[in-house]
């Protein structure tokens, strides 16, 4: 009884509080940076597709909802050769970007993806990546990894020693 | 048994075993490297270090490797005290010093030993700031793909390829942390077995080439347990799918036949699934030669209709499952069915048939080969015809090594002791050949003869085994040394088209008399002795009969088989163009398909079902991986929907795959084993199918979105225990339904320790397949019949080669598999050469009555006198038959290839070589 009372009580009160909800989409809530929305995928400083067809993001996602094919580039790096996200299933969970190794892929404030057909909202690489690097400016993956690339030699990423002769007897 | 105490508790083991077999076999999970089951132990990377205490008043104990400690009564071991557990860490930790910054690009990542053993060590943080060692990779031709900075030097790669696999061009460089493992310079290996590098390798120094160009993650493929077609050997295999295309072929372990390794056409021979020039649809012929496409049913209906009350014939094929040819046979009537052999194979076959029947020795299984400790080759090139087998044949040589090992009292794990202990001392093996073989390397003695004397020396040995007289002092020798061994083997096969061959082994294994002795015969295709043990009765028809029958036949239906691989092109054009409808089940375009009024497009052996009957009788199921992509359909589908359409009175109450094999082991008591070849359609695992995926598989929520959003259902698979899914629980099934290995915490295939009863012993599933035939052990009975060829000067005996990579007719259809191919070949030896006054690669006109090739000339070391050899199954040889006589000139319009290179990978090479190349870094 008491409870009811007190319920009641509570419900009057707000009557008199002012109002959460905004005249959206006249007035735009602040969303921060790292609010989780669309899906990009960014691109290195040098300009460069960050992504390199992993497929920790898609391995992670509790939906499902990412798929994509590695494919080569001509010096040996690695591509997606196509890069899908499925939004009408994404949930907006943030994983895959917690689990790319490149800061390929992030989230980005923007939630507006309002659809009439369903199919829109399947979106493919050309759709997802940005011309730019997004909330990691200076991150390249294929500097710090052993790999040759066309632009950098054995030996030639972060920490790495030039590599050796396997025929010098030195130690 | 003994008892051993870790962490206090107590544990049974085998006698004999080391302390890591032990943990392992407990399931504890002790992490390890350089340890392979197949490789026993040397104990380098220092990784299975676990604490031993003296009695039980000792706290403090000392850190011993378990791979290196054998198991002794009462003895006391920790894997959790402290500094074991530091030791482990601190070994990773320095292991990964030098370790890249590359799972992300890395095509071991998510299989990787060395990830699940860091994580199971919990090193996370690195702590060394100073540099990295890097190294140049080597371009190791189109199959092995090497990325060298990630090697963590625990050997495997040099005791498998160079110890196991008897390599000669890879190995250790250099020393100290400037290890290196690699070729002494770049080029294609030449092992028939360097795919097995890839899961041999604990990381991604060695990987997959044709993969890695498609590459997914091992969590992203769906597998399915499947049968090697490649060759007779019946080797388990797991091949890989996604988007529709299958990625990759994997080992499934089976102790009994390939254990942990498969040869390199098995593993990567099927890149033709994936061929564009795969047919998709069914297709009836325009008057002007093309087809036109058509559904199933219309295809079905014309065919039918073509049919109905009139005389039909059919060819079967040695390379389709025992229910396709069986349900096609059931069509026609066994009197009008074609095995699909060629005139002469059939007749090999259905002796060797026989003789596997009779032998008063046993058909060994791989495994009981490798405890062979006398070996008799008779005629094959075994590394070529039957390659996996060859592996087995080059560890039968060691068991000299673990006699003297156990003399010792040396446990045969204690590889580098047992090896330095034998030196180059190995077990005897004979090889009778006419030219080199690929196991001459390991061969105590080989003897170079012609076909016909191979097959006299074949029965001198027998003379002498009987205790007669010989005129033979080698056949003496050889009878001697079989007849002192205790297991000793004959190995003998189709591949020199020679019957006095076959009888010759089967006449040594009589005479040897021994229920311990065995006899194994190579033969061609995957399922020639299921196909030559169906028409054992001798009820059917043969190609040439066929042929010459062709114009009383209104429709003859053939069944995945390119006939023109079988007979001489004048029967086969008789048989094909007679009037005759000609009704054809294939996958691919070939020239028999050309000749056909109706195609129908037959699905692969990735996507459909069925038995296959090895060289050793061994019946083995295979499953589709993923359902027939557009209008494929299985070709036992296809064949049961006509037998329906035609209303065929049995086969048309058939509805299901479970029944065609219930109906076939039926018909012939041969095949009585067939239904207890695997498990039923409707077998369930705790309730459930076994599932296809993994469980981590992912995309499944978009993979198909691009087309259309709304998701498709998973597709059915109504006719066996798996499904195409990721529900279910992937453990302890029957052994023929296992998919893949995967176990907590083991992302690798070192999982595979985990399904295995014991370490290096039977799955906890039971043994897979089943053996069809068993010898009566009467004896063969074979009468010696010797004929001698009588050559006209200038005139040579043609033997057939058969080459890994090449003579098979479907992975020839791989680009890989093509490039290693290279041209057809004619084999000569250096005198003919010099006569010719031809050198390597030039070109040799080779003349057959009226066929002319013009081939390249490959020069031998080791050739029987007037023989010589030639390329079978290549294109260009078509037309050489075997045994024939040819004449030899030079040809003068030859151009010779470049330099020994493949056009595909020049590019890559070239800017290997660009950028420094590791010959001159
Ligand atoms: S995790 Fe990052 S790098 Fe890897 S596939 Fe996804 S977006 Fe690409
Ligand atoms: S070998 Fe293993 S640990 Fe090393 S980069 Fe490859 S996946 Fe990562
Ligand atoms: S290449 Fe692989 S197998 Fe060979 S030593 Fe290095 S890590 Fe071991
Ligand atoms: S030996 Fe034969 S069955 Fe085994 S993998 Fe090689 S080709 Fe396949
Ligand atoms: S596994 Fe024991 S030392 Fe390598």
């Amino acid at each position: 009884m008491l409870s009811e009372l007190r319920t009641l009580w509570e419900v009057l009160k707000h009557t008199f509080t002012k109002a959460e909800t905004v005249q959206y989409p006249e007035e735009m809530p602040y969303l921060a940076p790292r609010y989780r929305g669309r899906i990009v995928l960014t691109r290195d400083p040098d300009g460069e597709e960050r992504c390199v067809a992993c497929n920790l993001c898609a391995a992670v996602c509790p939906v499902d909802c990412i798929a994509l094919q590695k494919d080569t580039r001509e010096d040996g790096t690695w591509y997606p050769e196509f890069f899908r996200i499925n939004f009408s299933r994404c949930i907006m969970c943030g994983m895959c970007e917690e689990a790319c190794p490149t800061y390929a892929i992030q989230l980005t404030p923007d939630f507006e993806m309002c659809e009439y057909d369903r199919q829109n909202m399947v979106y493919e690489k050309e759709h997802l990546l940005i011309n730019g690097v997004g909330k990691y400016p200076d991150y390249n993956f294929y500097r710090v990894s052993g790999m040759k690339t066309a632009s950098k030699d054995k030996g030639e990423a972060l920490n790495e020693a030039r590599p050796i002769d396997t025929k010098s007897l030195l130690p | 048994m003994p008892m051993i105490y870790v962490d206090g508790q107590e544990i049974e083991v085998v006698q004999g075993e080391n302390i890591l077999e032990a943990c392992l076999n407990a399931g504890l999970d002790l992490p390890y490297f350089c340890w392979h089951p197949a490789m026993g132990s040397i104990g380098s990377c220092r990784q299975c270090a676990v604490v031993q205490y003296q009695n039980n008043e000792d706290t403090r104990g000392r850190i011993v490797m378990g791979c290196m400690t054998p198991v002794s009564e009462g003895a006391r071991f920790s894997l959790k005290a402290e500094n074991a557990t530091e030791f482990r860490e601190a070994v990773v930790e320095s292991l990964m010093l030098n370790h890249p910054h590359d799972c992300p690009v890395c095509a071991e990542g998510g299989e990787c030993h060395l990830q699940d053993m860091t994580v199971m060590v919990g090193h996370r943080d690195r702590r060394y700031t100073g540099k990295k060692n890097t190294y140049r990779n080597q371009y190791l031709g189109p199959l092995i793909h090497h990325e060298m900075n990630r090697c963590i030097a625990c050997y495997r790669c040099e005791r498998y390829y160079r110890d196991y696999a008897g390599g000669k061009d890879l190995g250790a460089q250099a020393s100290h942390d400037h290890l290196y493992f690699g070729r002494h310079e770049e080029g294609i290996l030449e092992s028939e077995f360097s795919g097995n590098l890839v899961e041999v390798c604990p990381t991604g120094v060695f990987t997959d080439k044709p993969f890695l160009k498609q590459y997914s993650r091992k969590w992203d493929l769906q597998s399915a347990p499947s049968i090697c077609q490649g060759c007779a050997v019946g080797c388990n295999i797991a091949p890989g799918e996604r988007y529709g295309k299958v990625k990759r072929v994997h080992n499934r372990y089976n102790n009994e036949v390939n254990g942990y390794f498969i040869c390199d056409r098995g593993r990567f021979g099927s890149g033709y699934l994936n061929s564009d020039l795969r047919l998709d649809y069914a297709g009836i012929k325009n008057p002007d030669g093309s087809f036109f496409a058509v559904h199933q049913q219309q295809a079905l209906d014309t065919a039918a209709g073509w049919m109905s009350g009139k005389k039909v014939a059919a060819i079967g094929s040695p390379r389709a499952s025992v229910e396709a040819n069986y349900l096609l046979r059931e069509l026609v009537g066994a009197q009008n069915f074609a095995a699909g052999f060629s005139d002469l194979d059939a007749g090999l076959m259905s002796s060797i048939a026989a003789i596997l029947q009779a032998t008063k020795a046993q058909n060994p299984s791989i495994k009981q080969m490798e405890s062979a400790d006398a070996v008799l080759v008779l005629g094959e090139d075994v590394t070529n015809t039957a390659p996996r087998v060859a592996l087995a044949l080059r560890q039968s040589v060691r068991n000299k090594a673990f006699e003297l090992a156990e003399q010792m009292g040396l446990p045969a794990w204690q590889d580098a002791a047992v090896r330095n202990l034998a030196q180059d001392q190995r077990s005897p093996m004979i090889i009778v050949s006419a030219l080199d073989t690929r196991l001459d390397d390991v061969a105590s003695s080989c003897v170079s003869l012609a076909p016909d004397d191979i097959a006299a020396f074949g029965y001198a040995v027998a003379a002498a085994l009987a205790g007669e007289q010989t005129d033979n002092p080698r056949a003496d020798a050889t009878a001697e040394i079989l007849k002192a061994a205790k297991n000793p083997l004959i190995v003998s096969g189709s591949s020199m088209a020679h019957q006095g061959v076959i009888n010759s082994a089967a006449a040594v294994a009589d005479a040897l008399d021994q229920t311990t002795s065995m006899l194994s015969f190579c033969v061609p295709e995957c399922n020639s002795l299921g196909l030559a043990l169906m028409v054992a009765d001798g009820s059917g028809s043969s190609l040439s009969d066929l042929a010459k029958r062709a114009s009383k036949l209104d429709v003859l239906i053939i069944l995945e088989n390119d006939v023109y691989r079988r007979g001489d092109k004048s029967e086969i054009d008789q048989l094909l163009s007679s009037g005759a409808k000609v009704i054809t089940l294939d996958m691919f375009e070939n020239s028999t398909l050309d000749q056909s009024d109706l195609v129908m497009a037959a699905a692969s052996y990735a996507e459909s079902q069925g038995t296959l009957v090895s060289s050793e009788g061994r019946a083995q199921r295979f499953y589709p991986v993923h359902s027939p992509a557009a209008e494929r359909l299985p070709s036992w589908q296809w064949l049961l929907r006509l037998a329906c359409a035609t209303g065929h009175k049995k086969l048309s109450k058939l509805a299901h795959f479970d029944e065609i094999v219930a109906a076939c082991s039926q018909s012939n008591p041969l095949f009585a084993g067939l239904v207890d070849v695997a498990p039923l359609n409707s077998f369930r695992d705790r309730g459930s199918k076994i599932p296809r995926q993994t469980h981590r598989y992912s995309g499944r929520t978009a993979m198909n979105s691009g087309v259309s959003v709304h998701e498709p259902q998973q597709p059915k698979d109504d006719e066996s225990p798996l499904s195409y899914s990721m529900e279910g629980l992937n453990r302890d099934q029957p052994s023929s339904l296992m998919p893949f290995v995967w176990s907590p915490g083991w992302n690798s295939n070192q999982s595979l320790q985990k399904f295995q009863a014991e370490v290096d012993g039977p799955l906890k599933g039971g043994p897979s397949g089943v053996r069809l035939i068993s010898s009566t052990q009467q004896g063969a009975g074979v009468s010696p019949q010797i004929h001698k060829v009588i050559l006209k000067p200038h005139q040579w005996h043609l033997v057939p080669m058969q080459q890994i990579h090449g003579s098979d007719e479907l992975s020839a259809h791989t680009d890989e598999i093509a490039e290693l191919a290279g041209r057809g070949f004619i084999a000569i030896g250096q005198k003919v050469a010099e006569k010719l006054s031809v050198s390597e690669g030039d070109g040799l006109l080779v003349k057959q009555g009226e066929v002319e090739c013009s081939l390249e000339v490959r020069i031998l070391s080791r050739v029987a006198k007037n023989c010589i050899g030639y390329s079978v199954g290549f294109p260009e040889a078509q037309g050489l038959t075997a045994g024939s006589l040819v004449s030899l000139e030079a040809d003068k319009k030859w151009q010779r290839s470049g330099p020994e290179m493949i056009a595909s990978d020049k590019a890559v090479f070239e800017q290997v070589i660009g950028g420094g190349g590791a010959s001159n870094v």
